[in-house]
């Protein structure tokens, strides 16, 4: 077992880990955060995204030990402290982008980070992004009008949600 | 203007901020305190026998538990089937047991053969490597027909072959349907196969027993589409546990598209273990568990007869079908490819004379049973198909030939046993001519043409049974479940209302749209209304959602709830406003005296019906709640038209979907919003089943397409935006809401658009291109193309 410290939502987290914990389980099982999803075993889904110093990562496919000293940021984080939604998770909800929401903490991690490099990426800039993210349930319709729609462009031409 | 609330309105969903900001509860977001983990271990070959399992070393290994073998469930039920179907001699099909854990032979990659239970996950995963197998490989059947042929491997050496039934439907049709083949103008027929789907929901299946020493009741966390009916199966048939002692509770489950429908041995595992050993058991599936366990859909092979006269009125239909079941029966598995696939084989079609012949087979593969649209898809696919190839044969329209013989007068009783109660197949063609912009069809392919492309256009359509259904009825075929739904409203002194519903909500959006309805009933605010599903412990016996059934049908029980909760109420009103009850009119929360200036608020009654001061207790009890059970009287019949317009690559053979538009006819609407979502959904589904997804086991029963590298799953590049427009609407006659259910309808009507599509343009670049097996991969096409 080996410990580790990180800071998680900008607080500080630690925990003792076997060197094959992942940071998905970390979170999930030490921390309690939940919002935090597993959804395959082989990196193809994209449920488990979360940040890491600033950028998107599979949280299953990275070793806590990896995440020894890192800022984390998961879809806990995302919310005002008085539970005001992102801009993001706004449009997720005006849009209709979730139906089981099983898939939505990876898909709103994604679309942060896609924002972040791409503050207005086309419909074929959110599709090809969203590569790593499976959703079962939307057929995408709706997410990708989402998260046009959180960047500012007027998705009202898109057939209605 | 769109309404802003009640029926007809699209509100935000409610139960997205628990979703959007992670503090959703699904059930591997609960842990029990002392909850040990089980890791099962599972079979690698196909069909075997179990001849030794050595688990000395393994429960010696840290952490260990105990390890539990197929011997430990001896004295256990096996899993029952819920639905018995009888072949065509009137004998009942063959059923053989199911134990939780194999006991003497493995039948399919996946089924499994110990349990390890330890502190950890981690250990018992561990543990379970060190487990050692005697297993000595049996020659494995998965083709169907091969299965079925005399000396075959049996999967079952108990029964007398792998042939679970031979069914004829309407058996009494069959001289008939062969008369008119015999004097038929002209005869199109197609072989093709349905093919083989994983459902995967995003979220994979998880089990967490428990048991209270205390009071002697065993609790079931499970991510389940119907809470009641795993209490019962696993209780009753089972384990044995009277339901008052079992609880099941199905919190936020991660979609389930039918594979979450059915009992599973872990379920019966974590809770048979926690008994024994006085310990909560979690059981999380990894995924690539998940397809070697979850019941996968489809795979059928068919071959579909369609006789014509000599102006193209269809005069008879015939198919031959074998339906996988794979190596157990799964719960409702037999009635997917009979009763939920034989009754809708007329279509949206005024054939009058239909045979179906089904023989559903045992394999060593994982049990095959109900996935989103479960039986109606198949027969969509074949009939839209047989359709199109008969309107090239004949160089006809192929819309002009479903027009011509399109069902316009309702009801309409169908040769293949139900009857339909409203419909406008015209209305919803028309319709998605214009949504689909079919005028503009001819430029977009001459611009595809430049680009050296070929652009298809494939349109179909398509009728499903849904708001599933008749108890009576679906008795006196086989099923051993009553189909109705419950719902308990219970209004609380201060005029709010929670709704206990046996419906389950896991991504339709239940806590959304179910108090539109109640708001509308009484006139208040959405907010007022609460609703609770999930928990046999505080939910009124139910049997859940599948079937499109939620709203039609447990949406009606919760209409006919507050019908008997407002007629209440306006009593009370009249005892305290002087008056009749039959004076008393409930608008906007407010009851009041016909013709007078008389009245009371909506909480004014409710806290009465609480505190009877000034109450009538001689005619009525106090409080405020009632129940009631709804059991529709037929199924309902949603329909419509799709179009799909695909771009196909001859260099490389992939297909490319540039346009696709559905025009449904649901009946009434209670939310606009959550329908097109379910609509885009299925569609996404059927596309996949189109041109990605397919499920592949070689000739020895290794499954192939066991992950998400391996399974192409649609993602969002592999789609585009949808055109879906319900603006027809003809509502159901038979349920208070009029309305006809819309969960199933874009995963039944999608693929054979898409296919339809691929086809007409392969055909516009002179390929004598007939039909091309889905999924539609680029080595597909291109090799069709290339033939």
């Amino acid at each position: 077992m080996a410990k580790v410290s990180m800071t998680v939502n900008g607080k500080p987290a630690s925990g003792e880990v076997e060197g094959r914990t992942l940071l998905s389980s970390f979170l999930r099982e030490d921390l309690g955060l939940t919002g935090t999803h597993v959804g395959c075993d082989t990196s193809q889904c994209g449920a488990c995204v979360v940040h890491v110093n600033g950028k998107a990562v599979k949280s299953c496919t990275m070793l806590a030990a990896e995440a020894d000293g890192a800022e984390v940021s998961t879809i806990e984080g995302q919310a005002a402290p008085d539970g005001t939604l992102n801009a993001i998770q706004q449009a997720f909800q005006d849009h209709h982008g979730l139906q089981c929401g099983f898939c939505t903490p990876g898909m709103v991690m994604s679309a942060a980070a896609l924002l972040k490099d791409n503050p207005k990426p086309t419909e074929g800039e959110v599709r090809a992004y969203l590569e790593g993210n499976i959703c079962r349930c939307t057929g995408y319709h709706n997410i990708v009008k989402a998260i046009m729609a959180a960047s500012g462009q007027d998705v009202s031409a898109i057939a209605a949600e | 203007m769109p309404k802003d609330s009640g029926i007809g309105a699209s509100p935000k969903r409610r139960e997205d901020l628990r979703f959007l900001t992670g503090t959703g509860n699904y059930t591997d977001d609960i842990n029990l305190s002392g909850q040990a983990y089980v890791h099962f271990l599972r079979s690698d070959v196909a069909h075997g026998k179990i001849n030794g399992i050595d688990t000395t070393a393994a429960a010696a290994m840290p952490g260990v538990v105990r390890i539990f073998t197929g011997a430990d469930f001896e004295g256990v039920g096996s899993i029952p089937c819920g639905w018995q179907v009888t072949d065509r001699h009137g004998q009942p099909m063959q059923e053989p047991a199911h134990p939780v854990l194999a006991q003497g032979k493995v039948r399919y990659v996946g089924d499994a053969i110990a349990a390890v239970v330890a502190d950890t996950a981690e250990q018992a995963r561990d543990a379970a490597e060190a487990i050692e197998l005697d297993i000595e490989e049996l020659p494995a059947v998965i083709d169907m027909k091969e299965a079925v042929k005399d000396g075959a491997p049996k999967v079952h050496d108990d029964l007398t072959s792998n042939l679970c039934y031979d069914w004829g439907f309407v058996e009494e049709n069959k001289p008939a349907v062969e008369e008119a083949f015999a004097k038929a103008a002209h005869v199109t027929t197609l072989e093709l196969v349905n093919n083989r789907l994983v459902a995967n929901p995003m979220e994979p299946r998880v089990a967490v027993g428990d048991f209270n020493r205390a009071t002697g009741e065993s609790t079931l966390y499970s991510t389940s589409q119907n809470p009641h009916v795993i209490r019962l199966l696993m209780g009753a048939f089972v384990l044995g546990i009277p339901e008052h002692k079992l609880r099941v509770i199905a919190p936020d489950v991660g979609g389930g598209f039918g594979t979450k429908i059915f009992h599973y041995a872990e379920e019966a595992f974590c809770t048979f273990a926690a008994k024994a050993l006085n310990r909560a058991v979690k059981w999380t599936s990894t995924r690539s568990e998940a397809f070697m366990t979850d019941a996968h859909g489809r795979d059928h092979v068919t071959k579909i007869e369609l006789a014509l006269d000599a102006d193209n009125n269809f005069t008879a239909l015939r198919t031959d079908t074998y339906a996988n079941m794979g190596a157990y029966l799964s719960t409702f598995a037999p009635s997917v490819p009979t009763w939920l696939h034989g009754t809708l084989m007329a279509g949206n079609y005024k054939t009058p004379l239909i045979y179906v012949n089904v023989k559903a087979v045992f394999t060593n593969t994982v049990p095959v049973d109900a996935y989103r649209g479960a039986g109606r898809p198949e027969a969509t696919f074949q009939l839209e198909r047989v359709i199109d190839k008969a309107a090239r044969e004949l160089g006809v329209d192929p819309i002009a030939l479903r027009r011509q013989n399109f069902i316009t007068e309702f009801p309409y009783a169908t040769p293949v046993a139900v009857e339909y109660d409203t419909g406008d197949y015209n209305a919803t063609m028309d319709k998605l001519i214009e949504v689909a912009d079919f005028a503009g069809f001819e430029a977009r392919r001459a611009e595809s043409q430049q680009n050296g492309k070929l652009r298809g256009l494939g349109v179909n359509c398509y009728i499903e049974a849904c708001g599933i259904a008749p108890s009576n009825l679906v008795g006196q075929l086989g099923a051993r479940a009553g189909l109705y739904e419950s719902a308990t409203v219970r209004v609380n002194a201060t005029g709010g209302l929670v709704v206990m519903t046996g419906s389950h909500s896991h991504g339709q959006g239940h806590e959304t749209s179910f108090p539109q309805v109640i708001a509308d009933m009484i006139g208040i605010d959405e907010s007022m209304v609460e609703i609770v599903h999930g928990d046999t412990a505080n939910t009124p016996m139910g049997m859940g959602t599948y079937g499109s059934r939620s709203l039609a049908v447990g949406g009606s029980a919760m209409v006919r709830a507050t019908e008997k909760i407002i007629a209440k109420a306006k009593k009370i009103a009249a005892h305290i406003l002087e008056a009749s009850d039959a004076d008393i009119e409930l608008k906007d929360g407010q009851f009041s005296v016909a013709g007078t200036d008389k009245s009371l608020a909506w909480g004014d009654v409710t806290l009465a019906a609480y505190v009877p001061h000034n109450y009538p207790l001689e005619d009525i009890e106090p409080g405020l709640e009632e129940t009631a059970f709804y059991d529709p009287a037929n199924f309902t019949y949603p329909s419509g038209a799709y179009a799909c317009e695909v771009e196909v690559d001859p260099e490389t053979g992939k297909v490319t979907i540039e346009r696709f538009a559905a025009a449904d006819d649901f009946g009434n609407i209670v939310n606009p919003m959550i329908v097109d979502g379910q609509v885009h959904g299925g569609i996404g589904q059927g596309i996949g089943q189109a041109l990605l997804e397919g499920c592949v086991y070689d000739e020895n029963g290794q499954l192939l397409s066991a992950s998400y590298m391996d399974y192409a799953m649609p993602r969002a590049d592999d789609v585009p935006f949808y055109q879906v427009d319900h603006s027809c609407q003809t509502p159901c006659t038979h349920n208070p809401l009029g309305v006809k259910g819309c969960g199933e309808a874009g995963a039944i009507g999608s693929p054979p658009a898409v296919v339809n599509a691929v086809v007409d343009a392969l055909q516009s670049a002179g390929k004598d291109v007939t039909h091309i097996d889905m999924p539609l991969t680029p080595n597909r096409v291109w090799s069709a193309l290339n033939s």
